[in-house]
């Protein structure tokens, strides 16, 4: 174990008689949901923060043991609802690991488009808050949103025609997916990808150019490589501060081991790092949709075609973890089955909820302005923070 | 015989036109905004939204005005006033045309630059008066802010005053008939690019809207205010930055210069004025924010230095030239 203090306060010189508490969130323009963070300020400087979290709690764990394998996927959707597939894929990961179940080739392949354009656009609507967060509504930020916003809806235009949902989709199924690519998607697709290709290039010139952008990231929120391993967070901050874990690559699942993909790593730390891995992760992830479209397999898409009732499927009595790489790290899944139609006990790992661990141990010291940048390159979903 | 009318209908007719013209630069924004963001902006009032302004006006004064309980009731409702006055004040000493203002002061200038700083002390109670943290933040960031700022301000507005060698605004706009300083080399140049750099931070624009800081501070100094009471806020803000557009617009661009018959003056100088303008608002839709102690390192390490260096050159010029004027 590594030796991680457990103070959150940083004692400054501070000529000052009193402190200011104050309160942000949980309505909050930057809380990112319903973020509360207790912030105990020595004039600008933040010396202390304590994290509140619990305003979006929805029982989701209890709700699952309610609901069939068939039934909960949906659901799932709505814990981290910038990234429904994601939460959806690891729950029906868990379920086909307990039963046994192998997902044909073609299935496969599809889970990881699905996975792959979730991701960009999640990312794109990081990338636009997160601008948002330092650049203000009514400033510059606000124009880098409204790009990303425009760019992440063509991706909500291809789930449209592919599921008929924009934002919860359903699209996995223990076994493997409910639908087929419709006829023309892959043409639209590859279409998208290149369009966001060149688009995120603009983006790159836009903001890196950018002095004003340059200080307010570089340097700010810097997350050691020992911290980084010692609380436990994933994703995209693990790799911001040197460290190469990615579950793709460490732990293929879903054919990830077919796809020829670069894991980003950054040494700084900061937020600019955290930055620069999300922005290679773009390129890397449209380069995954590619491939995938390209070697696309024949072949069903399911290997319990025909559902005729919701409690059609039951698993045999047992109990896994299955975890995927998702656009805010590790998402993991325990689910335990007691051979009905519906699991005895699920489990979440949210990711946001892990990396939220990490804020009481870089915020304090820096000041106000930095919080909200700090908090959005954590990109945290209180969706999935809370369940 | 009418002579005593004189000094009540004047300040009369400059006040509403301003106010018409601050309204509608509202919508001049929100229309240039929406094209660098690819949108459309403000469409369906009127034609082309252009009755949006005053739909947001009768919007802002039929909503109910709440004044928080804890709030300093004298202080919390006088600020908007104290914050509105030298907004409008400013406008005083500007003239639109040859002989058209309300004052030709002989220290024009100056009264434009001391006046202008007075908004503090609204920002200052606004934000003391509403008893909100966030609000006392910002009151306290734009301290701050607007004393670092308001000094480039002055030297980088000094720059064309020792050119013409007069701070007597209608003399400065003369002076510049066969140059406009803008065009003055090198010192023309960097003295405009110092002073749009200013009036961006001393007006709270973003990406130094610090005491906005709605990400952070919510709506900063303005956040208790509701009704008629932040529309007035808001419209000092903009009509302290239409004012600044116009000085700029006056000291560099030379003022009611332009083609056509004299009566034409004001038209080009609003035009230029609005120019300016622009260039403001392009600035604040293009970058990020910046931090506190970075904007105020950026004035006194490196904005003030470099104004004052430039306002010590621009006298040696003169000096050397012997005359001033172009």
């Amino acid at each position: 174990m590594s030796t991680i203090a457990p103070s959150t306060r940083v004692e400054l010189d501070y000529t000052g008689s009193e402190r200011l508490t104050m309160n942000m969130g949980p309505q909050h323009p930057s809380a990112h949901g319903v973020f509360r963070a207790i912030l105990t300020l020595e004039g600008e400087q933040v010396v202390g923060i304590d994290a509140v979290i619990g305003y979006l709690h929805r029982c989701h764990e209890k709700l699952a043991e309610t609901l069939t394998y068939a039934q909960y996927p949906s659901i799932a959707s709505k814990t981290d609802y910038v990234a429904a597939m994601t939460s959806e894929f690891a729950y029906v990961r868990a379920a086909a690991m307990i039963g046994k179940i192998e997902v044909p080739k073609r299935a496969q392949y599809l889970r990881v488009i699905a996975a792959e354009l979730q991701r960009v656009a999640s990312h794109l609507l990081w990338l636009g808050t997160w601008c948002l967060d330092m650049g203000g509504a009514l400033g510059g930020g606000a124009t880098v949103f409204l790009y990303c916003i425009r760019e992440r809806e063509f991706i909500l235009d291809l789930f449209e025609s592919l599921v008929g949902a924009r934002l919860l989709y359903g699209f996995y199924q223990v076994g493997g997916v409910r639908y087929d690519l419709p006829p023309g998607w892959a043409e639209q697709c590859r279409e998208t990808v290149d369009f966001i290709d060149r688009r995120i290039g603009e983006y790159e010139r836009m903001l890196e150019d950018n002095p004003f952008f340059l200080v307010r990231t570089q340097g700010v929120g810097v997350i050691s490589r020992e911290l980084a391993q010692g609380v436990g967070i994933s994703g995209p901050l693990v790799r911001g501060s040197g460290v190469n874990y990615d579950i793709r690559r460490t732990e293929p699942y879903s054919s990830y081991e077919d796809f020829d993909f670069r894991v980003p790593v950054e040494t700084g730390g900061d937020c600019y790092a955290r930055y620069r891995v999300r922005m290679v992760e773009f390129r890397e992830s449209l380069k995954i949709v590619r491939q995938a479209l390209d070697r696309l397999p024949e072949g069903p898409i399911s290997s319990r075609p025909g559902l005729k009732s919701v409690a059609q499927i039951r698993i045999p009595k047992g109990e896994a973890y299955a975890r995927v790489e998702g656009a805010r790290g590790e998402v993991g899944c325990y689910l335990i089955a007691d051979g009905s139609a519906k699991p005895y006990r699920m489990k979440w790992r949210g990711a946001s909820f892990s990396n939220l661990a990490i804020l009481p141990h870089i915020i304090p010291g820096h000041k106000v302005a930095d919080v909200v940048a700090i908090m959005g390159s954590v990109d945290p979903v209180f969706g999935e923070v809370d369940r | 015989m009418m002579e005593w009318l004189t000094p009540l209908i004047v300040p009369f007719i400059v006040l509403n036109a301003i106010l018409g013209i601050v309204t509608y630069v509202t919508l001049l924004e929100r229309k240039f905004a929406a094209r660098m963001q690819s949108r459309v902006g403000p469409y369906r009032v009127g034609p082309h939204g252009l009755l949006q302004p005053i739909a947001d006006a009768i919007k802002l004064m039929m909503k109910e005005d709440v004044v928080p309980t804890a709030a300093d009731r004298p202080v919390y409702n006088l600020a908007p006033i104290v914050f509105l006055i030298p907004c409008m004040l400013i406008f005083a000493t500007i003239p639109f045309a040859p002989g058209l203002g309300v004052a030709d002061l002989n220290i024009g200038i100056l009264f434009f630059l001391a006046v202008s700083a007075m908004e503090i002390v609204g920002l200052f109670m606004a934000g003391w008066g509403s008893n909100n943290k966030y609000a006392l933040l910002s009151a306290m960031r734009a301290v701050n802010q607007v004393i670092s700022y308001d000094l480039p301000f002055i030297f980088a507005a000094l720059v064309p005053v020792l050119l013409a060698g007069s701070l007597r605004l209608s003399e400065i706009a003369v002076a510049q008939a066969g140059l406009w300083f803008v065009f003055y080399p090198v010192i023309g140049q960097l003295a405009f690019v110092a002073f749009i750099v200013s009036t961006v931070a001393a007006e709270n624009r973003a990406p130094f809207d610090i005491l906005e800081a709605e990400s952070e501070l919510v709506a900063g100094f303005r956040v208790e205010y509701s009704g008629m009471k932040f529309a007035i806020i808001q419209l000092g803000e903009y009509a302290h930055v239409v004012g600044a557009s116009f000085l700029g617009a006056l000291l560099f661009l030379g003022a009611w210069a332009g083609p056509g018959p004299e009566w034409l003056g004001p038209v080009w100088f609003l035009v230029k004025a609005m120019f300016v303008f622009l260039l403001v608002t392009w600035v604040r839709w293009s970058f990020v924010r910046i931090r506190v102690d970075q904007i105020l390192a950026l004035s006194w390490k490196a904005l003030l230095p470099a104004t004052l260096v430039l306002l010590i050159a621009t006298a040696v010029v003169v000096v050397w030239r012997g005359t001033p004027g172009v």
